[in-house]
């Protein structure tokens, strides 16, 4: 018996990863060749690496397939519905800061609010005859967002990458997306809408309320937490 | 996962009793196909309909829906040329996506009963309300109602401009949206961030990023006006706003708020009309033999609901078992007709039923 801890499979990601791990005395490493995905974990006996693609964590954490896992807080509230029912935060890692926001032209000198924003909506589907468009991948999260804050007549459409040209290509009015430093929407004449972020993400430890605790499993993960510094 | 653990072979057959009760009233027995297109709904209910039902891609039609209701297919049916006045009875399944309350029924059935009829509105709402009712009768359950009418005549006759009473109604449906902007354009709430220094400048459409996408200069010329417009009128009085709250708090039987409401008609009487309405529904619900001196009556009843009832609301629940959702519901939409019939519309209510919930509740068992 084993438990298996996902971990995002290349870039900074994986990189700030290993490193928090190897700071708490648990090395990760990749083994093998360079385009081989194969993991190892040494400094704790019965933990098994599994390197995944970010996004595809929240789901196996979901199923149960991996017992503990690292991504981004966004993409595990975006991805499950009633997530806290399907995996638990262990850790807020303190890496991979990004805030997602929802962003409008520069040049939009009348809009400041979400209250802003609605009455654009409003007012830009009585002119153009259809729901002002927000350009993202984060549906769940901004849905949930803008009903919260009463926003209508809009509507979300699609947006897996350069959502920030979308405005100017006239495929979406305003977009919500992750930003970390706000550059690109510079770039872009695009501003932030004022308030609170919709979601502040960065890189968390989560344990998957699904996986299979029985056996060595729950002395394995106690032994890693008390290794790791977190109670619990 | 249905909520009550019936048999569906069970709740079919209860259904089948149910809709043969309103095809017994002389109604159409009619079908709505399960894919339906999505882009009726959404126009009607915006992004929110996507977390409460399930939508699914077909390569050729596009987006689609597995029927939320049967309400909009029936208007549509109707709308390309039913006869008038039309009576529709229906049964089958509706699909609706609980993310949150995930021991809700996913999948349902619904037997409703939908009205079109031009000729007398009251006696239209009172045959709805007493057909449900006789249904539904020897279950216990308590009957609520409310009238959207009301309110909606009220807040057209608020006198403020005309932006802060469309402001408004946009968002009757939405009470927590309509109570920031009742409070904004009242004075007692401050102006969200950045109003006062945007018409406080020179030139407010001064920037220096360039304007890119559809949304045009003349648009946003168009909305700094109408800003610097409503920075400059004068707060809806707080008499008017406790008005609106008197009855929106409204809480009686619908003998007493009729009395009520004619005290209120005189400080208020853009509502007048609707008060009548009201009247002479209740009188056509008495004929019918409603007891209406024990009805129960909400001012804001039916606001959070769907958002196409704009005018006499119902719904039936059980006393007993409160974490169960309405038996039945339903209302009037007269604007959802116009909004569908692009151009053409006609007076309608209606209501639906819930078998798997008659039978749960008839069989007494838990």
């Amino acid at each position: 018996m084993s438990i298996k801890l996902g971990v995002p499979s290349k870039g900074r990601l994986m990189e700030k990863t290993f490193d928090w791990f190897g700071a708490r005395g648990v090395t990760l490493s990749r083994t093998g060749s360079e385009r081989e995905y194969a993991a190892a974990v040494e400094g704790i006996e019965g933990v098994e690496l599994v390197l995944l693609s970010a996004g595809e964590i929240p789901r196996e954490l979901a199923a149960g397939r991996i017992h503990l896992g690292v991504t981004g807080s966004d993409l595990v509230r975006e991805k499950l519905g009633l997530w806290d029912e399907k995996v638990q935060e262990l850790a807020l890692m303190g890496f991979g800061h990004a805030d997602l926001i929802i962003a409008v032209p520069r040049a939009w000198v009348d809009v400041t609010t979400l209250d802003d924003l609605d009455a654009v909506a409003a007012a830009f589907r009585a002119r153009h005859g259809f729901r002002l468009r927000i350009a993202t991948k984060y549906h769940r999260l901004i849905r949930d967002h803008l009903r919260d804050h009463g926003v209508a007549d809009y509507q979300l459409v699609d947006s897996q990458g350069a959502t920030e040209g979308t405005i100017k290509n006239e495929t979406a009015e305003a977009i919500a997306d992750i930003t970390s430093t706000g550059e690109t929407l510079r770039a872009n004449h695009l501003k932030i809408l004022a308030g609170d972020p919709v979601h502040k993400s960065q890189a968390t430890l989560f344990k998957s309320r699904k996986a299979d605790w029985g056996g060595d499993n729950r002395a394995v993960l106690t032994t890693l937490q008390s290794r790791l510094g977190l109670d619990g | 996962m249905p909520e009550t653990g019936a048999a569906k072979a069970d709740v079919r057959a209860e259904a089948a009793r149910l809709l043969s009760v309103f095809e017994g009233q002389g109604a159409q027995v009619v079908e709505a196909d399960i894919l339906q297109p999505a882009g009726a709904f959404l126009d009607l209910y915006g992004e929110d309909i996507r977390a409460r039902a399930y939508v699914t891609h077909d390569p050729v039609l596009g987006e689609a829906m597995l029927r939320p209701d049967f309400t909009v297919p029936v208007v549509e049916m109707h709308m390309h040329g039913g006869a008038e006045p039309a009576r529709y009875a229906y049964m089958g399944e509706v699909f609706r996506a609980q993310e949150e309350a995930t021991h809700r029924a996913r999948e349902f059935f619904q037997v409703g009963y939908e009205l079109f009829d031009r000729a007398n509105p009251a006696a239209a709402d009172a045959e709805v309300f007493s057909l449900v009712s006789q249904a539904l009768d020897g279950l216990n359950l308590t009957p609520a109602t409310g009238d959207l009418g009301l309110l909606l005549a009220a807040v057209k006759g608020l006198k403020t401009t005309e932006r802060r009473r469309a402001a408004l109604l946009r968002h009757v449906w939405r009470p927590r949206r309509f109570r920031a902007l009742l409070d904004r354009f009242s004075g007692r709430a401050l102006m969200p961030e950045g109003r006062f220094e945007l018409v406080a400048q020179a030139d407010p459409m001064e920037c220096d990023a360039p304007l890119i996408g559809l949304r045009s200069h003349a648009e946003i010329a168009a909305r700094v006006e109408a800003l610097r417009e409503d920075m400059a009128s004068a707060p809806i009085s707080g008499q008017e706003v406790a008005l609106l709250e008197d009855l929106l708090g409204l809480r009686e039987t619908v003998t007493n708020v009729l009395e009520h409401l004619r005290d209120l008609a005189v400080d208020m009487p853009a509502i007048a009309v609707a008060v009548d309405r009201m009247e002479a529904r209740c009188d056509a619900l008495a004929a019918r033999g409603v007891d209406v001196s024990n009805l129960g009556f909400e001012g804001s009843y039916g606001r959070t609901s769907m958002e196409y009832y704009d005018g006499f609301v119902f719904g039936f629940s059980s006393p007993d078992r409160p974490d169960l959702p309405p038996v039945a519901t339903g209302g009037r939409y007269d604007a959802l007709t116009r909004v569908l019939g692009q151009g053409r519309e006609i007076p309608a209510v209606g209501g639906v039923i819930r078998p798997a919930l008659t039978l749960y509740l008839a069989g007494g068992a838990s």
